[in-house]
């Protein structure tokens, strides 16, 4: 389930594909039992996801659930997953506070946004050295939250901090871009998704604005080159929690790639991989022959295997174990992968 | 607080003045039409979209991918102004055709109009996010995201006033803008159709009486204002470089605001509102934060209604004693 | 003037229109003249009908591709509210209100702060809740009210913006990821409110029938045909010495309260509200929906919010085609029957007489009904 047709579809499509792809390769390979998938689309709006989900659960009688896609969403579908024992891995739901509802039954493969806030900052400080800081975010739930957890990480690195909001639907950034220039930061970093910050970044630039831009896993997508122009993109740093191979030559993530195109006809983009390991979570459970929902619950509790992302292996409280976070940075009008924060290396 | 506010006022001003510039003439569609026919023509966000997306279609046709100089820019712009001017104004038109005279016709009230254009405004949106821009611009499931506008000239520092840089792209809006309206106030003042455009304005049924022909006057009024909307689609696509289905929809509300902040109905209002609105909005963000952008231009629409309840320069298309 | 209108008789979507407008027409007089118990036995078949609507057997007709009960609640059964509360302001009193999600937003608010913050159970919160949209629609209306027509419509606009980025900018009352975890309204009569659809779709159903009854009560009171003169002639109504202030801000009053109404049952289902929750689009929906059932007249409200929220959901099946349907149905709709599918009777008879001032002055406007120009031409 997720925004398979709404504004931010570009950031849905792929898991969801992600998703079918593990579970073609498990049909192709199971002789005893067949898994269907059904797609939700919530449009990005939690209401339509209430809704969904009860014909998830009442019509299509649904034994597991890969999504909800944003955070907005899982919080309003989660009570109802948690009633009807339905277990749900989401592949792109970073917000912190998710995890502290105990809910038995919902998990996710990524990191969330308190985890992800400090790497980015960290990283920055450690790679720029950074003395003085702009944060900037769209004043929409993600985008601040990601925005508020950076800033503190920056303060607590003793970074001065100045901030200031945009509005995703305007165009017209020029009154935050006279407020950095004033300010003439070290590194800015924006909370929130590809689209405006491609229009912000181009509109820094052309107001003279020469400091590192970086923003976190809304930003990762090529369309962020094409938004801002190759000129202003250049030397982006993007951060997330989540593993985009982006004609990566690791083995593991080479044949992945070559599968979902083969498929597809694209490269997986954000989140494909997470969406693939989400459902390769469920499929491992139903393969250990489990096939009630709270038998394959169960058995989400003790998995532990090499997904294409990461290591899948959860906390009690739903939480991947293993969370890293990828540094991205856009070279030569492409984002790159540049490996995790302990790895990455800025060109 | 004031010393940011004295560090950043300069700034501010140029770009406020360059937004204004687009509010007011996105207005000026609003105003006209509203002066003829007391109606809040909510799809005239969607004719500044259809003159966007027109003039990055001739660019596309012209094959244009970067900054051009000289003689070849003069003409470029000089072609885009006419297409996107020609594709907004007729599209004005037609809407005019379509959505609004069988309701005038039928003596329907203003209400049903407003609901007709929002529907208009709606069928517009999605008819290019599902249609246009993934079939016309070939981007194939991308009709919501947003579109690039290859960089048309450089953008350079024309002179610099103490700290403030003024851009040759900025001028160049101002400048654009103001000369539209110069040359729309010389037509509606000084020619026999911007008489009957006043006359329609001033009492509809006299008009009538007097020989005007209201049907020619109404689509006048359309095609000129939708026109302006083309000028100021040109300068945004140019400007921003970033198109979406719906890049009218927060233009169109502000121009509004500013065509009601003016004194909707009177072209000089349109043009002092929407360059108010800009500046308000700038210089305020400088105290507040840009987050309370829209609450700064809403208040104080609100206030200047309170003291003056029909705007600052009032209503009326013509002068004061025309 | 009216010559080249006259000639259009033969236009297909002329006849199409004279069929629809007859038939209606044909039953709305029946209505008129119905004896009373035929009446109250329509009005107890409705209410019958809205109580068994949540079940299967009509869900998998109505909505096959999502949750039928939980639609009932939201939108279609928040959209019927809400429109009848607009309907007080736009269709009664004639103001145009742009923003009259505002009203649904402080009441979801409420819902949520004093849920949240002060652990207040959903009856009481109903009671400041309401009270709280009625503060603040006098607060916007006493001020903004003198304003004529369109001049209202952007201040109202605004004001629902205001309200939003508010919301949206204030940290205390969550900022930009609102607030989560509302409570559910405590059990009645046995009743459990949890994440089942139904009762709540049960209380919305009581809410709404109570709401009509009111609404119905103050149309035919003293109150209701003050709005009525304001509405056609706000001069004359002043002239005729209806103090016109006073029953514009009453009308703002109940419109709001209404709303606010709408928002505190709203937001005790839907455990997190956010600022977008309550955008521009949501007014102008529900606007809509007031005009295309015929602003003015309940009936017609309740059918126009129904068809406009349950319309899209049942066509889903078009996937991304049925907002484009959407919006050219609203434009064909208007233009087939700018009054609305169920207009009022009394506003009908002198139909035309609340336009434009540019209309023309022929034919039409004096004519009996609603097919004007077209008679007169024969």
């Amino acid at each position: 389930m997720g925004d398979l047709t709404g504004q931010d579809s570009a950031l849905m499509i792929p898991p969801s594909q992600g998703a079918q792809l593990a579970v073609d390769e498990f049909n192709a390979k199971s002789t005893k039992v067949k898994v269907e998938m059904v797609k939700y689309d919530s449009q990005g709006n939690p209401d339509q996801a209430v809704t969904q989900t009860q014909q998830a659960l009442t019509q299509d009688k649904i034994t597991a659930l890969v999504g909800p896609g944003f955070s907005g969403e899982s919080r309003n579908v989660g009570p109802i997953l948690e009633q009807a024992k339905i277990p749900s891995i989401s592949a792109s739901a970073t917000n912190p506070g998710l995890a502290e509802n105990e809910w038995k039954f919902w998990h996710r493969v990524v990191a969330n946004d308190g985890v992800q806030g400090p790497a980015i900052a960290e990283f920055l400080v450690k790679a720029k050295s950074a003395k003085k800081a702009f944060v900037i975010d769209d004043a929409q739930e993600y985008g601040a939250g990601l925005g508020d957890v950076v800033a503190k990480a920056f303060e607590s690195q003793g970074v001065k901090v100045e901030r200031d909001k945009i509005d995703p639907q305007g165009s017209d950034y020029s009154s935050t871009v006279t407020k950095v220039k004033a300010s003439a930061p070290d590194v800015i970093f924006f909370g929130g998704y590809y689209a405006p910050l491609g229009r912000l970044l181009k509109q820094l630039r052309d107001g003279g604005v020469t400091a590192v831009v970086s923003s976190g896993d809304g930003s990762v997508d090529q369309a962020l080159v094409e938004g801002a122009g190759k000129d202003a993109a250049e030397g982006a740093v993007l951060g997330c929690p989540c593993l985009i191979p982006f004609g990566s030559d690791v083995p593991e993530l080479k044949t992945f790639s070559d599968n979902y195109k083969a498929k597809f006809g694209t490269d997986p983009l954000i989140y494909a991989t997470e969406g693939y390991d989400a459902m390769s979570a469920f499929l491992k459970a139903i393969e250990a022959g489990n096939t009630t929902s709270e038998k394959i619950n169960e058995y989400l509790s003790t998995i532990d295997f090499p997904g294409v992302s990461k290591q899948i292996k959860f906390n009690p409280n739903g939480e991947i174990a293993a969370s890293v976070i990828h540094i991205y940075e856009v070279k030569d009008g492409k984002v790159t992968w540049l490996g995790d924060t302990s790895k990455a290396q800025l060109s | 607080m004031l010393n940011d506010f004295i560090s950043q006022v300069g700034p501010s001003t140029v770009g406020g003045l360059a937004s204004g510039a687009i509010y007011a003439l996105i207005a000026l569609g609003y105003t006209m039409v509203y002066g003829v026919l007391r109606l809040i023509n909510f799809a005239h966000s969607e004719i500044f979209m259809i003159g966007s997306f027109a003039a990055l279609f001739v660019i596309n046709l012209m094959g244009i991918t970067g900054p051009l100089s000289g003689i070849a820019l003069v003409g470029t712009m000089l072609l885009l102004l006419l297409a996107s001017m020609a594709a907004s104004g007729g599209a004005a038109v037609v809407l005019e055709r379509v959505a609004y005279r069988p309701l005038r016709r039928r003596g329907a009230s203003r209400l049903a109009a407003l609901i007709s254009a929002i529907g208009a405004s709606i069928f517009l949106q999605e008819l290019f996010a599902l249609v246009i821009i993934p079939e016309v611009f070939d981007r194939p499931s991308q009709g919501r995201n947003q579109v690039p506008v290859p960089r048309l000239f450089d953008r350079e520092t024309v002179f610099s006033i103490g700290n403030t840089d003024i851009r040759n792209d900025h001028l160049f809006i101002i400048v654009a803008a103001v000369v539209m309206m110069v040359l729309l106030d010389i037509f509606v003042n000084r020619t026999r159709i911007g008489r009957g455009i006043r006359a329609t304005s001033q009492d509809p049924e006299t008009a009538v009486l007097m020989g005007v022909n209201i049907d020619s006057i109404i689509r006048t009024t359309f095609l000129v204002g939708g026109a302006m909307a083309g000028v100021a689609s040109l300068l945004y696509a140019m400007e921003f470089e970033n198109l979406r289905f719906n890049v009218g929809f927060l233009l169109g509300v502000k121009a509004f605001t500013a065509a009601v902040l003016g004194g909707i109905g009177n072209l000089r209002g349109a043009l002092l509102g929407g360059l108010m609105l800009g500046l308000i909005e700038n210089w305020g963000s400088i105290f507040f934060g840009s987050e309370w952008k829209d609450v700064i231009a809403f208040s104080v629409l609100v206030l200047v209604l309170l003291f003056r309840p029909t705007g600052i320069l009032g209503e009326s298309l013509q002068r004061a004693r025309a | 003037m009216n010559a080249n209108s006259n000639v259009r008789s033969g236009n297909p979507l002329t006849a199409l229109r004279r069929t629809v407008g007859g038939y209606t027409d044909g039953v709305r007089d029946w209505w008129a003249t119905a004896p009373r118990w035929a009446r109250w036995t329509v009005y107890a078949l409705l209410i019958a009908l809205a109580i068994v609507a949540p079940s299967d057997a009509i869900g998998s007709f109505m909505s096959p591709h999502s949750h039928w009960a939980s639609l009932l609640f939201s939108p279609i059964g928040t959209y019927v509210l809400l429109a009848v509360g607009l309907n007080v302001v736009v269709g009664q009193a004639g103001l145009l209100d742009l923003g009259f999600v505002a009203f649904y937003a402080i009441g979801a608010y409420t819902m949520a702060i004093f849920g949240t913050k002060y652990g207040w159970n959903f009856w009481p919160v109903l009671v400041v809740g309401i009270f709280m949209t009625a503060v603040s629609g006098i607060i916007l209306g006493s001020p903004t009210l003198r304003l004529r027509g369109d001049y209202l419509a952007i201040v109202t606009l605004g004001f629902g913006e205001i309200v939003r980025v508010t919301a949206q900018n204030t940290e205390s009352i969550g900022g930009s990821r609102g607030i989560t975890n509302i409570p559910h309204p405590e059990p009645i009569f046995g009743v459990e409110f949890f994440l089942d659809p139904l009762p709540y779709y049960y209380l919305l159903l009581a809410a709404i029938i109570l709401v009509v009854i009111f609404a119905k009560r103050l149309e035919r009171s003293r109150v209701g045909r003050a709005w009525e003169a304001i509405r056609e002639d706000e001069d004359a109504a002043e002239l005729m010495g209806v103090p016109t202030f006073k029953f514009k801000l009453l009308a703002f009053f109940i419109g709001a309260m209404i709303g606010g109404l709408t928002g505190v049952i709203w937001a005790s289902k839907v455990i997190a509200i956010q600022p977008p929750n309550f955008p521009f689009i949501l007014s102008a929906t529900i606007l809509a929906a007031v005009v295309l059932g015929g602003s003015g007249n309940l009936p017609g409200v309740m059918i126009g919010a129904f068809l406009i929220a349950w319309l899209p959901e049942r066509f889903r099946g078009f996937a991304d085609y049925r907002i484009l349907i959407f919006g050219a149905a609203l434009v064909l709709t208007m233009a087939l029957r700018p009054e609305g599918l169920l207009p009022p009777r009394r506003r009908r008879s002198i139909s035309g007489s609340v336009t434009k001032p540019e209309t023309p002055p022929a034919g039409g406007d004096e004519a009996g009904d609603d097919r004007p120009a077209e008679e007169v031409a024969k």
